[in-house]
């Protein structure tokens, strides 16, 4: 790969590799290594660590707690994060509310949100969806009534993803009904233990616990919690889907999967299968091409330029990739995917395995993963915004 | 002249399957069976008994593999979990084929009366889709014999009353030679079983044998042809409920999306998801027409006649299930990632059902060397 690295990239790379060693639960690397699924604390414990180093949130703009790095720093950070197996960022504060609050925020609003998110004492929560608004988002109808300084806020959010760790969420309201479906919509940021918030958890097929439906009843939020100006939440909305471009790949875990499927496929005796390691070689292909559109991307940012069309479809790609490893690793692991144990998948488990050591998050990755192709924006209307916007049709 | 017509007993036998589905086994009841003890409904089981049932597949007048096809699609369609497929077209089949004398005959018939549960024992925690590879092993003992070995994946082994056993009289792991069969008391002497859930809502153990005595099913040695026979059955019985489980997707898959409004149109209007649908409903044709075509070659006397039409049919359901199974779940969107709704426990299914007695790249291979 034609890529260089100066002395103080490498020296960059020796830096963050110590610190992962050092200050890295080396029992949530070990969970995220095997697939098993984490807790609110392995994910705080590690922001909070790279915190103390001012890496938490590398992305953001230096005045407010980023990094000054060049896209080849970010690129050895991904890298060196994801193969040492430390938890991902968890995404709505860092990435999806902060660059919203400091583009479009008040200063009183970035002074409280923006430290607590970086210091990674604040967990926030995404409240887009609702039971008949997927797909359509602008067509949502939770309401907020302004009744002197406060909102009142009546309505359902649904797949809201760890609602329950949450402290925050950033909402999508809507403020009036006239006009275009989404002239009448607004951002507000709001307390989760406001009095007439309920949470109720949604269990998904394979018997997780990640997203949940959040009821709204008269809930009261400052108006001052109000992002921009009313009725133009739409706006700031679209900016941050723009500004999630980079976290949709997933390269580092498609990396991971690989390493995990090329051990179950050797253990089950299939490695020397030639069918099988032609379809392993195809998927290594595909996340190559997939790093070769990030790595195209960064490059472009560096040169100053816009991000071209390439973009568009990371998360396409990203998730058609994801969904195939999970896959490969079903058909590697052949009949051990069938015992179904969820106390395998917690913290502290240790009893004897039923059969191979690996088997256990199988299925149960498989089945919860088709929802990447479902969420964000599914598949299908990325490819609808793709035609509009990309090809002109 | 080809007929690929059902005859008047089948149509009733399917009939009688559909009403059952339709009137008794809804989802609510599918997962009362699944919270009962044990994971199912011993009074279902009873009432499979009555219904006559539980001698399809091996009992004269039903005793084909198209007559158990059109009681496991419609199985498939109602997610029925009682253990027809372990008990019935399993282990009951395996005495009948392997000669159980008297005993044998007895217990078949407790079995059909509804009144004992068997399970087959053949996989182990290194067999994969191998039907040689039985490291469990049986020794004489007295008059009789005695196993040792561990089995896994017996499916509803936790509440057998007795299991049928792969045990190996001579060579080693991966022989053809030197397999035999032997029950089993699941509550005997030297059995220990470890229960547990399975990812398709129903139940499986590990089971040890220490010296557990075991009654000798047919001739020493030679039992490979059996469960290779046995096998077989079992793949093109849930190639079958795959049917079923298909059917039922595309129904929920192409009624919700008649429902369901986004952009001020029911979701079935577009397109790019009419194509998609149509693609599963094409999938869904194309397997039963293999199935209504190829299933009666499972009954063949020609073992390699046999393989070759349950290897295509397993190869072309199993394709047509994933299809199906994943484009439902998308289609749908998030309603079918939740474990309240119907569609995600039929898609699991499905992808378990692709790992069970053969995933598709093992029946290329056994397809391309026949």
């Amino acid at each position: 790969m034609q890529m260089t690295f100066t002395a103080a990239d490498e020296a960059f790379r020796e830096e963050l590799r110590n610190f992962i060693e050092r200050e890295c639960d080396p029992g949530s690397r070990e969970r995220v290594g095997k697939g098993l699924g984490l807790g609110k604390e392995d994910y705080v414990d590690w922001h909070r660590k790279l915190a103390t180093k001012g890496w938490s949130c590398p992305h953001w703009p230096v005045e407010h707690g980023g990094c000054d790095w060049t896209p080849v720093r970010h690129y050895i950070f991904e890298e060196e994060t994801g193969e040492a197996c430390c938890p991902p960022p968890v995404p709505f504060g860092p990435e999806m509310v902060a660059p919203v609050v400091w583009t479009f925020g008040t200063r009183e609003q970035q002074q409280q949100h923006l430290p607590p998110i970086l210091a990674g004492d604040l967990w926030w929560a995404q409240g887009y969806s609702e039971p008949n608004s997927g797909s359509d988002l602008a067509s949502l109808k939770t309401a907020a009534r302004l009744d002197g300084d406060h909102y009142i806020v009546n309505g359902t959010k649904t797949w809201t993803t760890m609602a329950h760790y949450a402290d925050w969420i950033f909402l999508l309201v809507r403020t009036s009904s006239e006009g275009k479906k989404q002239e009448g919509i607004t951002f507000l940021l709001v307390d989760m233990t406001s009095p007439g918030i309920t949470i109720h958890p949604i269990i998904t097929m394979e018997g997780g616990h990640e997203v949940n439906q959040v009821v709204f009843d008269d809930v009261h939020v400052p108006a001052a919690n109000r992002i921009g100006e009313e009725n133009r939440g739409w706006t700031y909305a679209k900016f941050l889907l723009g500004y999630e471009r980079f976290n949709m790949a997933g390269v580092p875990q498609a990396k991971r999967q690989m390493k995990r499927l090329r051990h179950i496929a050797g253990d089950q005796g299939i490695d020397s299968d030639p069918g099988f390691r032609a379809r392993m070689a195809d998927a290594e292909i595909q996340i190559m091409a997939l790093e070769s559109t990030m790595l195209r991307l960064l490059s472009s940012v560096a040169a100053g330029k816009d991000p071209g069309s390439e973009a568009s479809y990371i998360k396409i790609r990203g998730t058609e990739i994801d969904q195939l490893m999970t896959e490969l690793a079903m058909e590697a692991a052949g009949p051990y995917v069938l015992p179904y144990a969820p106390r395998a998948l917690e913290e502290g488990w240790n009893e004897e395995p039923l059969g191979p050591e690996y088997a256990a998050p199988v299925a149960p990755d498989y089945f919860n993963t088709r929802k990447v192709t479902i969420y964000g924006g599914s598949n299908e209307i990325q490819k609808n915004i793709i035609a509009k916007h990309v090809l002109g049709l | 002249m080809l007929n690929l017509e059902l005859n008047e007993g089948q149509l009733l036998l399917r009939e009688s399957v559909d009403r059952f589905v339709e009137r008794e086994y809804n989802f609510e009841r599918h997962r009362r069976s699944v919270a009962d003890d044990g994971g199912f409904s011993r009074s279902v089981w009873k009432e499979f008994a009555e219904l006559g049932w539980l001698g399809v597949g091996l009992e004269s007048e039903f005793g084909g593999a198209r007559d158990v096809a059109i009681l496991m699609e419609g199985l498939g369609r109602g997610l029925v979990v009682e253990p027809f497929l372990p008990s019935i077209v399993m282990a009951a089949k395996a005495i009948a084929i392997a000669g159980g004398g008297d005993e044998g005959s007895e217990i078949i018939d407790r079995v059909t009366a509804g009144d004992h549960l068997l399970s087959f024992a053949f996989a182990e925690p290194r067999s994969r889709y191998h039907i040689d590879h039985v490291t469990t092993r049986a020794t004489r003992s007295g008059d009789g014999w005695i196993l040792n070995g561990r089995k896994s994946l017996v499916f509803n082994g936790d509440t057998a009353d007795s299991l049928v056993v792969a045990a190996r009289t001579s060579g080693s792991a991966r022989d053809r030679d030197g397999l035999s069969l032997f029950l089993v008391d699941g509550e005997g002497d030297g059995v220990s079983r470890r229960a547990y859930p399975t990812n398709d809502s129903r139940r499986a153990a590990d089971i040890d044998f220490h010296d557990a005595p075991g009654r000798l099913l047919g001739m020493p040695g030679e039992a490979h042809d059996v469960v290779s026979e046995v096998v077989d059955r079992a793949a093109a019985a849930v190639c079958a409920e795959s049917l079923g489980l298909m059917s039922r997707l595309n129904d929920l898959t192409v009624d919700y999306s008649k429902t369901r409004e986004q952009f001020g149109q029911p979701i079935g209007r577009f397109q790019v998801l009419q194509h998609r649908m149509v693609d599963m409903f094409v999938a869904l044709e194309e397997s039963r027409s293999m199935t209504t075509v190829y299933m009666g070659d499972v009954d063949a006397s020609d073992a390699t006649e046999r393989q070759k039409a349950v290897s295509a049919m397993k190869v072309q359901c199993d394709k047509a299930g994933r299809l199906v199974g994943q484009e439902a779940v998308q289609l749908h969107g998030g309603i079918a990632m939740t474990q309240d709704y119907e569609a995600g426990h039929h898609f699991k299914r499905l992808s378990v059902i692709h790992r069970l007695f053969g995933d598709i790249d093992w029946h290329l291979n056994r397809f391309a060397s026949l």
